[in-house]
């Protein structure tokens, strides 16, 4: 190892190596052999066939060659599932999906891990790229599964969905067939790629800990005769398959006239379009995302580099010297930027079409350093002088290597982005939004991404959740049910950013229920009190500026916190109300519902794109409202006051509540649980106290940009005329909500509350 | 490494502390660098900001650290930056000028980037990012863009400029962002004295933690090391 002295002279990169440690002896505790998962259980490994570590060639598992009789067991299992499993109610399906999106983010480290080991990419990509998307996928598929019978009202699951996927993002693309397939109600059999099954192995175990119902997830390990035998059964619903276009065509023809339904996501030779305005520092760094991330075995890679011709000698000299940086070595290794290629077959096909382009007149042109001798590795290629007609500049190459093109005028861009039988994806550079929202509209491609590339996100429509179907039958959900606990007196303060607060006036309410038996006892808020609130909503403002799936996440884990004290809850609103312990327990489950519901809208609740008669578009982006008073019903002291704050919150505003002023415990309960869910401080505050008072002064606030009221008649003409003073909106009303029922309680009007739609108009050519 | 002579690159004080510094560092190589030029907002009469600098070499600065007037560079007028900043070059005389652009100041990225290669053009030996007094001082992006402009200079005229980071580097992690950024984009040149540095105040505690955790595996604690 070199001395400290010896890196001030070179300063050379060193090792950041990844341990293998924990993967390892996941692979030990299971002998380093697998069989199948079908049906909840693990099936006794039958005819194995060798997994391979790309970097190193070493075998590192053996997985079982599933034949026809496991496919049959399997899609057996599936088809047992499926009745009770589309009969479930869609939160129970939303509670499963999350448990697999949390499980995935506990065993992380592993599944990175296993998948650099397995497929040979760089562990800085699984670890920050496609195991968090993985996470993602569930989570927003969670929502979907929430949503469903009110979102995707009439559509039904489709059954038992057979799924293959490909080798070169295999945690992420199970992620992204099995999570809209169950959100949907379907189950699933699922055939991992026979170089890279790992992931989905550990997969199986993280889904037997959620308690899945066996068989709605079964997965089958085997070559290509086992993805033909799920083809082929007459048990099967619908296909869906990711891979080569040779085996979707083939898989195209197989199930042609057998009723199935059939999704395929195939190759691709994506153009990345230079235009000579572009920032060319920045083209260089979206072509090593384009064509270098995963080794370029990418579908929708940027595999052909189209430049305007002024500029096309400028960018290569810089791309040259970019790839000269690039670093390619153990997938283990935390600072490398490439790892291996996935197998010996792959690495001999990229050479092959490499030496055609030679051989058809293209320059070749490749960094100076040598790769590792050891295992399957391939410098980044970049050929110059290629002709359209080349081969390579044809077919899909899946490494790499990356072919230039140029052209001169916008018109030409655009005949030689489209002169290609695929059409995945496309990436267009200038720095002109007219420009750019002229040629968007004419590339044929599915994505196209402005000024970026190879953007993914579970929001953004990876295809196939609406056409995997929807059910809608309803049903409790079961859940476990926490022994009784004591309940030990407390204190309650109000909750202003973030930290309890004894109440300004230093007065207390005394709560007694409808019986008149004492119940505890309540800060009494009063105006400086909402002064103090006011400024820490507005303190907290970043949180509009939140991702919806930053904010989903912690709606989310508000609601694990609150499952956890439900009991709690329930005899709290039970002491408060007289309600009856069955209806109290209700309205926390239902509580804990409509915290999955917004949830699962934080990230969903997208803008539109308007067609306007110009030419151009009109963008309409809805925003949050801003600082939000919220004064809450009455009878309902839990759902009443959550089903109108998780939906402000989910939008990303902030807000002062007031709660239920005769049952206002609940409330000041629940902010232990906002303490411990991650909720930065001032996005919630809770001002307890008489209602109508803080409500006025609420609407009198000329720095509050909303107030929500329910209560009286009297209270609603007194907040809607204070609202005058600085014309904020409000939603003021008298009507007698039942909360408990979704239909009323929550939904796109309270989404429409809690925003502003904002359009942008932008006319667009050249 | 006591062969290195590992050492600081200047000791970097207000005009009134120059004298005294000089003194303190006779004999021992290290330049003396002044703040100048009405440091850190940069608004007091232009004569007099030129005043400052004479002032400073007289007292024997080798190193300016000028601030540029952001107005200039908010409004687009980059025939103003550029003569104010030559006007600074000329009074500096031998001295070495690094450009402050008070980054955190400046609203865009495009911004920054303009008005770093007009104050290279102007003919600044170095670019810096901050006083230090902005709300915003030295990050990655604001790096990525200095540096790439820096970059751009070199290629198109041959003349390599310098590049120091200022303000909220006070951890060896951070300092060690920064060196990959000029490896990468800049090369191994640029990780040397002559053409980057960092503000060491804060930072030098830190890396003696960090080289103390790496000796002893133990975490290492600010407060047992003697400030510097």
């Amino acid at each position: 190892m070199a001395t400290v002295a010896e890196i001030f002279k070179t300063m050379e990169y060193g090792p950041a190596p990844e341990s293998d440690k924990e993967a390892l002896a996941w692979l030990g505790k299971h002998d380093g052999t697998f069989g199948h998962y079908v049906g909840g259980a693990w099936t006794r490994p039958g005819k194995t066939f060798d997994v391979i570590n790309p970097a190193t060639a070493k075998v590192i598992a053996r997985v079982t060659n599933g034949t026809k009789d496991d496919v049959d067991a399997a899609v057996g299992a599936a088809k047992k599932a499926l009745p009770a499993w589309k009969a479930l109610a869609p939160h129970a399906r939303a509670r499963y999906l999350y448990a697999i999106a949390r499980g995935i983010q506990k065993h992380s480290r592993l599944l990175a891990v296993l998948e650099a080991m397995d497929n040979g990419k760089s562990i800085r990509e699984t670890r920050d790229i496609d195991v968090p998307l993985a996470a993602r996928h569930f989570y927003h598929h969670a929502g979907w599964a929430q949503l469903l019978d009110t979102e995707f009202a009439g559509y039904e699951a489709i059954g038992v969905v057979g799924q293959i996927i490909p080798w070169n993002f295999p945690l992420l693309m199970l992620a992204w067939k099995i999570a809209p397939a169950l959100a949907g109600g379907n189950t699933v059999v699922l055939k991992p790629a026979e170089f890279t099954p790992l992931t989905a192995m550990a997969f199986a175990e993280i889904v037997h800990e959620t308690g899945l119902p066996p068989g709605v997830v079964n997965l089958v390990n085997g070559h290509g005769e086992t993805g033909a035998a799920i083809v082929d059964h007459p048990g099967v619903d619908k296909i869906a398959f990711t891979g080569s276009t040779e085996v979707g065509r083939i898989i195209r023809k197989a199930t042609a006239g057998s009723g199935k339904k059939l999704s395929l996501e195939l190759g691709g030779k994506s153009p990345f379009i230079v235009y000579d305005d572009a920032d060319l520092d920045s083209v260089v760094e979206g072509v090593v995302d384009a064509i270098w991330f995963n080794q370029g075995q990418v579908c929708c890679a940027g595999s052909r580099l189209l430049v305007q011709e002024g500029i096309a000698e400028r960018l290569v000299v810089k791309l040259r010297a970019r790839m000269e940086k690039l670093r390619v070595g153990s997938p283990l290794d935390k600072a490398v930027d490439m790892g291996a290629i996935v197998a010996p077959v792959q690495l001999d096909r990229i050479r092959e079409l490499v030496q055609q382009g030679v051989d058809e007149g293209a320059t070749m042109w490749q960094p100076s350093w040598a790769c590792p001798t050891e295992g399957c590795f391939y410098p980044p290629t970049l050929f110059t002088d290629v002709q359209p007609s080349s081969t390579i500049a044809q077919v899909e190459i899946f490494g790499p290597v990356l072919v230039t093109m140029t052209f001169r005028t916008p018109e030409e861009s655009v005949a030689l982005a489209n002169n290609t039988p695929y059409g995945l994806a496309a990436s267009v550079w200038t720095e002109s939004i007219n420009l750019a929202l002229d040629i968007a509209p004419k590339i044929k491609a599915g994505v196209v991404w402005v000024n970026s590339t190879n953007l993914f996100d579970a929001a953004a429509g990876f295809g196939g959740y609406r056409e995997s179907g929807f059910g809608r039958e309803g049903g409790p959900a079961k859940r476990a049910v926490t022994g009784e606990l004591p309940l030990i007196d407390r204190t309650p303060k109000l909750f202003i950013a973030g930290k309890q607060a004894r109440p300004d006036g230093a007065y207390t309410r005394r709560i007694v229920s409808p019986s008149g038996a004492a119940v505890g006892e309540a800060p009494e808020g009063n105006r400086k009190d909402i002064r103090n609130a006011v400024e820490a909503a507005h303190a907290a403002k970043g949180w509009g500026r939140a991702t919806g799936h930053n904010r989903a996440q912690i709606l989310y884990y508000i609601a694990e916190n609150l499952a956890v004290r439900a009991e709690e809850f329930a005899a709290r609103i039970e002491a408060m109300t007289e309600c009856g312990k069955k209806r109290a327990r209700q309205e926390v489950d239902a509580s804990i519902s409509r915290l999955f519901t917004y949830g699962a809208w934080a990230d969903k609740y997208d803008g539109a794109v308007h067609s306007v008669p110009i030419r151009g578009v009109a963008i309409a982006m809805n925003e949050p409202v801003g600082v939000i008073g919220i004064a809450c019903d009455d009878r309902y002291p839990l759902l009443g006051m959550l089903s109108l704050v998780a939906p402000a919150v989910a939008m990303g505003n902030t807000t002062i509540v007031v709660p239920s002023q005769p049952h206002p415990l609940a409330a000041t309960d629940f902010y232990s649980v906002l303490e411990t869910s991650d909720l930065p401080a001032g996005v919630i505050n809770i001002v307890t106290g008489d209602k109508d008072a803080l409500a006025k002064v609420l609407a009198e606030h000329d720095d509050v940009e909303a107030v929500w009221y329910r209560g009286g008649r009297e209270g609603v003409k007194a907040v809607e005329l204070a609202s005058a003073s600085n014309m904020k909106r409000t939603w003021a009303t008298w009507d007698d909500r039942d909360w408990l029922d979704r239909d009323e309680g929550e939904g796109r009007e309270f989404l429409r509350a809690a925003t502003h739609v904002k359009n942008i108009w932008i006319p667009y050519g050249e | 490494m006591r062969e290195l002579d590992i050492k600081v690159g200047a000791v970097c004080v207000y005009h009134a502390l120059v004298p005294t510094a000089v003194e303190a560092l006779a004999g021992s190589d290290i330049p003396v660098a002044a703040v100048s030029t009405g440091f850190p907002a940069g608004l007091s009469p232009i004569e007099q900001r030129i005043e400052e600098i004479g002032a400073s070499v007289a007292a024997g600065a080798k190193e300016i650290d000028i601030v540029i007037t952001r107005a200039h560079v908010l409004t687009g007028n980059y025939e103003a930056l550029y003569d104010e900043v030559r006007r600074f070059r000329e009074a500096c005389g031998a001295a070495h000028m690094k450009a402050i652009l008070a980054t955190g100041e400046l609203a865009t990225l495009g911004n920054v980037a303009r008005a770093s290669m007009v104050a290279m053009q102007a003919g600044a030996d170095f670019i810096k990012t901050s006083t230090g007094k902005e709300g915003v001082n030295a990050t990655i992006p604001f790096g990525i863009v200095m540096c790439r402009m820096i970059r751009d200079y070199f290629e198109r005229t041959g003349y390599a400029i310098g590049f120091k980071p200022a303000g909220g580097i006070r951890t060896a992690k951070t300092a060690l962002e920064f060196l990959y950024l000029m490896k990468e984009e800049l090369g191994d040149r640029w990780l040397r004295a002559d053409l980057f540095r960092f503000g060491a105040s804060a930072l030098l505690t830190d890396i003696e933690r960090q080289l103390e955790h790496s000796v002893t595996s133990r975490y290492a604690a600010a407060h047992r090391h003697p400030m510097p």
